[in-house]
């Protein structure tokens, strides 16, 4: 689709006689998106780039340009940070746990609501995505006093819940997108030579949506690894999630460590996002 | 889609019984949760036996309170504008890219947005610090004498959260202008419209639903980004999630904080109820 408007752009060829006050005009127009587009890239790129040469400097502040470089403060990351590396397997266990379960929560009920023009399916698409737009500070507060008020108070599971709730839409949005263009005449032909629901839907649907599963599912464990507003509310005094972990070095003292971490997890986060573009195309299932 | 729509799993299923799961999920995690901090907030306390209207009455009339809702507020719609400004721009650069580079930039658009988010705030603790980029090269060229105070400022916010959240403007417009028939530019020039009146004429207000997507994504996540403004605006200014949470946390003042939570969702919702209905008017006018 893009392609064909940028071959358009390239046919229509400078006009001869073209006048000046066009060509100003063409000229001023692809200028003002130009600069302003160069504005936006160096912005997207920046300040990752920025925090990245910063970790590798032999100072003990988050001075730019480093005075010298080192690895020290990936040595110390590494060597002497069990707080890190307890709140990191933290994360991990709890966005791999709400993952599992909305990736199962999310992928039954697009199956029901995908494709289905009906009122009441766009009323629960609508009410599924919701938490994408509600304040997530929000919800954490009131997951808070709801268990408070069931006794429960907060521990890994409710951890666990409210980081589901919020991953949810991620996964319902891609696999719904992938259902959509799904062709039905192959479901017809599953049917008609014979296969059962059951055996058509694991060898015809679900092969062909399992890249939308993959791809929301990877989206949604990013958010979860990343989330700080439901953490501070859901989680008790002694397990600290990652995000807050690295949030509470920042605030408190600008350790430099802070910046070996962030080094750690970009460096992670371009290897995976790159892998799954390749294999499921990310960016596709984004918009 | 004049075909009818059956469900991908027939026979199997029925589609009440394939919602149920989440459905019932969201009553009592989402919707169950929520419903309760409405009420909590209708009650002057802790132990909930005196419902009144107090803490909204308590909001609305203190100047403080409706500072920093107003603060809040408008601080989305800076964010919302400023990444529309840069964001439109980088969009349309991407539809009218050859296939090699929209990979790239698609690459470059996407990885911020699921890069943590305090990773990227801190980002701009490094760039925007005493010793950082801005300062160190403004003092180097001869701008400044003394590094300036460039963080915990209003400005520095914006732009921090600006920053973040661009990919979330940048994705939908990039969809809707990938829709837009190319022909359509064409048959522009060739009426003899120029550059800027094409665009304005035919190529914004068609790529309109994807704008009004980009705008309600950015603001509803610029209005409630505890990270980073809490952060980078280092409390010279408060905003509403912060306050939420100080009130909660640390006042353990759980029916006022329930009542600004329950205003900044009001307000949140407000907002996209607005905007969905802008855009359905302006559907209609597209069809008719």
């Amino acid at each position: 689709m893009a392609e064909g408007a940028y071959e358009s752009l390239k046919t229509v060829p400078p006009m001869r006689g073209e006048s000046i006050r066009s060509r100003a005009e063409r000229g001023s127009f692809g200028l003002v998106i130009g600069v302003l587009s160069a504005i936006a890239i160096v912005l997207l790129i920046a300040p990752t780039l920025i925090v990245l040469i910063v970790s590798f400097t032999s100072g003990q502040s988050l001075r730019f340009p480093p005075p010298g470089w080192s690895l020290r403060w990936y040595e110390a990351l590494f060597n002497d940070s069990p707080d890190l590396w307890r709140a990191a397997k933290l994360s991990l266990q709890v966005a791999g746990m709400a993952t599992a379960i909305s990736t199962v929560l999310a992928v039954t009920a697009a199956l029901a609501i995908a494709r289905q023009p009906r009122l009441w399916a766009r009323f629960l698409d609508s009410v599924f995505m919701s938490p994408l737009m509600l304040p997530t500070l929000a919800l954490g507060l009131g997951l808070l006093v709801w268990f408070n008020v069931f006794g429960t108070g907060v521990s890994m599971t409710t951890l666990v819940i409210g980081h589901t709730a919020i991953t949810t839409p991620y996964i319902l949005r891609t696999t719904c997108a992938s259902l959509s263009q799904l062709d039905g005449v192959l479901l017809e032909s599953a049917k008609s030579l014979g296969a059962g629901p059951w055996f058509a839907f694991r060898t015809v649907t679900l092969p062909l949506i399992l890249p939308g599963i993959a791809a929301g599912a990877f989206i949604a464990f990013m958010m979860s690894f990343d989330n700080v507003a439901i953490s501070l509310f859901l989680s008790d005094a002694r397990s600290e999630v990652l995000p807050i972990r690295l949030w509470n070095i920042i605030e408190s003292n600008l350790d430099v460590r802070a910046a070996a971490v962030s080094g750690v997890l970009i460096a992670v986060t371009t290897v995976l996002v790159i892998v799954m573009e390749r294999f499921v195309g990310v960016s596709r299932h984004v918009r | 889609m004049t075909r009818s729509a059956r469900s991908t799993l027939p026979g199997l299923l029925k589609n009440w019984q394939l919602v149920l799961p989440l459905a019932v999920f969201f009553t009592a995690f989402v919707f169950g949760p929520l419903a309760l901090l409405g009420y909590v907030s209708l009650h002057t306390d802790v132990s909930l036996e005196q419902a009144s209207l107090g803490q909204y009455t308590k909001f609305l009339t203190d100047g403080f309170n409706l500072g920093v809702l107003g603060a809040t507020l408008w601080l989305g719609l800076k964010v919302t504008l400023l990444t529309l400004l840069i964001g439109y721009p980088l969009a349309y650069l991407y539809s009218v890219s050859p296939p090699r580079w929209q990979k790239l930039l698609i690459l470059l658009i996407v990885l911020p947005l699921l890069t943590s988010a305090v990773v990227r705030t801190f980002a701009w603790l490094v760039i925007l610090g005493r010793q950082g980029i801005v300062n160190e090269s403004l003092v180097a060229l001869g701008l400044l004498e003394m590094p300036a105070k460039l963080l915990f400022t209003p400005t520095a916010v914006v732009v921090a959260l600006a920053q973040i959240e661009l990919p979330l403007m940048v994705l939908p417009i990039i969809t809707v202008l990938a829709g837009i028939d190319p022909n359509l530019r064409q048959a522009s020039a060739s009426l003899g419209a120029g550059s800027w009146r094409t665009f304005l004429q035919v190529i914004l207000p068609l790529s309109a639903p994807g704008v009004l997507a980009g705008c309600l994504l950015v603001y509803a996540s610029s209005v409630s980004a505890f990270v980073t403004q809490t952060l980078v605006g280092g409390g010279q200014q408060m905003f509403m999630p912060f306050y939420i949470y100080q009130q909660a946390i640390q006042a353990n003042n759980y029916p006022f904080a329930a009542a600004i939570a329950m205003i900044l969702l009001a307000s949140v919702l407000a907002i996209v109820v607005m905007v969905n209905l802008l855009a359905r008017r302006m559907r209609g006018v597209a069809h008719g």
